[in-house]
């Protein structure tokens, strides 16, 4: 649907975007996660053409999108754009709405039957009389949605729309950018710092860093298995390890950390530096070994306990972390100090490439 | 004190028993302003926008100009019609000088400036992501100039407000272009100056406070269209 090649966007001598290459999916949500400042609204500003890349293109169903200005409007109309700021019209919400459909040239009954619709499906049809300006952060960011959404895009572009939010307006247009992308079909790509909501609703997630694409994939790909140790760090895999791998027989590296040889699947060779990347959920703890198939068990002292709402995250003195449920580290009943086996499948472990 | 209380009593005397002389003076000064004010909105907001929505050489320094200009003393601009309009004057031919038409061109000069950069920076006002949101729901260059201006009619609304204040008030160019010609270019600023010039000063201050109110009243008129 959407294909971007070679994009690059400079600011004076910076460069802010880096050999972009992405194509996207009709009907995807694609996420698109990195740290602020990284470049993601550049990017978004470029696929909905509202500025002009300095070099590359983009294609849409195949056209290339920036040959002409007419060509650049018409193609913009077949997409809409959510900012991070919910920047309304002084004018009453259903007025709001209207925007996108007379700038169209809509008959006005077709205009009031959309309008009416489009609020309807955001729940705020009592709101249409409202002037904007009274409305709350996340009702004029519904309205937002509404206004986007009410000339019935191909596209829909999220920059960050939830960043300014509340917790529960934020779930609230989760659910409805879940809800226009499995009823209406609509493509979505929204931008995010935030990584648990770009896996939340993500088909596929970019990972951006320092104005380039560092890795695109399905969520799961981009959580368990990060290309490397930045990714790792961002998508919330806490540890990542140094170590060099020791010997590969068919499959199974053995790795070398702390001291001790781990197990995990991986291609690389003996002598190659690793980065060893373990989610912490995926690390348990116990005060002695059983009988079990997992294959990885470091001997550990805990240096810090802290509380997550019902987990707990306990730091070890090699600086790995584990999450567990409150109530195991009572029951277990762990202290600061105290020694402990860490325990983990070797198919928990991801051997990146240092 | 006892003058302008008397000034208070004689200009209530004027306005409620509808004084013709008083009325025609009134009557010839809000037209005046009106019209400078309606053809100055027409001609230079249009004009604000155009200089705002395009970029080319030498933008920011007519800009500056523009604001400079919002200082023009109405004696330079009295000046300035005086030898376009008079009889010897390029536009001599007109017949121009000594009339109210010839006071509404002073007002329009004295006034262009102050309309074309407070739309200027009204339309500057309107935020980015507004600017944004409406390209990218589709407009086009013009529909996208209409909807920006739209945006900013409160802004534009109180350059409006301004600029005929800045009229009605004005005296230097009324007196140099007009003649203050009883019965024909007189208006209240003219009058309020020869009459105190003659000693009737309570008549001038009941003219003031005509004056005043006139302002006034076309203020709450406006401010009531901006509440809408």
């Amino acid at each position: 649907m959407i294909e971007v090649k070679r994009l690059y966007k400079k600011h004076g001598e910076k460069e802010i975007l880096k050999d972009i290459n992405l194509t996207i999916d009709k009907g995807e949500i694609f996420t698109i996660i990195g740290p602020t400042g990284t470049g993601k609204t550049t990017l978004l500003r470029l696929i909905d053409l509202l500025d002009m890349p300095t070099s590359g293109e983009i294609f849409f169903n195949g056209i290339n999108a920036n040959s002409s200005s007419k060509r650049r409007r018409e193609i913009r109309r077949k997409m809409s754009m959510l900012f991070q700021k919910p920047a309304l019209f002084k004018t009453g919400v259903y007025d709001n709405v209207t925007y996108g459909l007379k700038f169209r040239g809509v008959e006005r009954h077709i205009i009031d039957k959309k309008v009416n619709h489009a609020l309807e499906i955001v729940g705020l049809s009592d709101y249409a009389q409202r002037i904007a300006p009274t409305l709350s952060g996340g009702e004029a960011q519904r309205v937002a949605l509404a206004r986007a959404i009410v000339i019935e895009p191909e596209v829909l572009l999220l920059d960050e729309p939830t960043a300014n939010l509340d917790p529960i307006a934020t779930e609230k247009i989760e659910e409805l950018i879940a809800r226009i992308n499995r009823e209406y079909k609509t493509t979505i790509i929204m931008a995010t710092h935030d990584r648990i909501q770009g896996q939340r609703l993500a088909d596929r997630i970019a990972v951006m860093m320092g104005g380039e694409i560092i890795q695109v994939g399905r969520p799961q790909e981009i959580f368990y298995s990060p290309k490397n140790g930045k990714i790792a760090k961002f998508v919330g895999v806490e540890n990542v390890i140094p170590g060099v791998v020791e010997s590969n027989e068919g499959g199974l590296a053995i790795v070398n950390i702390f001291g001790s040889n781990i197990i995990g699947a991986s291609t690389l060779k003996a002598g190659e530096d690793v980065l060893v990347c373990i989610r912490p959920e995926d690390i348990m703890i116990s005060r002695e070994i059983g009988k079990s198939s997992v294959r990885n068990v470091l001997k550990v002292k805990i240096s810090k306990i802290a509380p997550l709402g019902p987990l707990a995250s306990v730091k070890m003195e090699n600086s790995l972390v584990s999450l567990i449920t409150k109530q195991s580290a009572e029951d277990l009943q762990l202290n600061v100090g105290d020694e402990v086996y860490a325990t983990f499948k070797a198919t928990s472990v991801h051997l990146a490439c240092g | 004190m006892n003058e302008i209380i008397n000034g208070l009593i004689q200009a209530i005397e004027l306005i409620v028993t509808l004084d013709p002389e008083v009325m025609d003076i009134a009557l010839l000064t809000l037209r005046i302003s009106i019209a400078s004010i309606l053809i100055t909105s027409l001609i230079f907001i249009p004009t604000g926008s155009f200089i705002h929505f395009h970029e080319f050489w030498g933008k920011r320094w007519l800009i500056n100009v523009i604001q400079t200009l919002f200082a023009l003393p109405t004696v330079v601009v009295g000046l300035l019609v005086f030898l376009l309009l008079s009889r010897a004057g390029p536009l001599g031919f007109l017949g121009f000088f000594f009339t109210p038409a010839g006071m509404v061109i002073g007002q329009v000069i004295l006034i262009a400036p102050i309309m074309t950069g407070l739309t200027i920076s009204a339309l500057s006002g309107v935020d980015k992501t507004i600017r944004d949101t409406i390209v990218s729901l589709g407009a086009t260059e013009f529909q996208a100039i209409r909807a920006t201006i739209k945006e900013a009619r409160y802004a534009i609304l109180a350059a409006i407000i301004t600029g005929y204040s800045r009229g009605i008030s004005e005296v230097g160019a009324a007196m140099m272009i007009g003649g203050n010609i009883r019965g024909h270019t007189r208006v209240l600023t003219t009058a309020i100056a020869l009459e105190t010039s003659m000693g009737n000063i309570e008549f001038s201050l009941a003219l003031g406070i005509i004056l005043m109110s006139l302002a006034f009243v076309i203020n709450i008129i406006l401010n009531r269209v901006q509440q809408r």
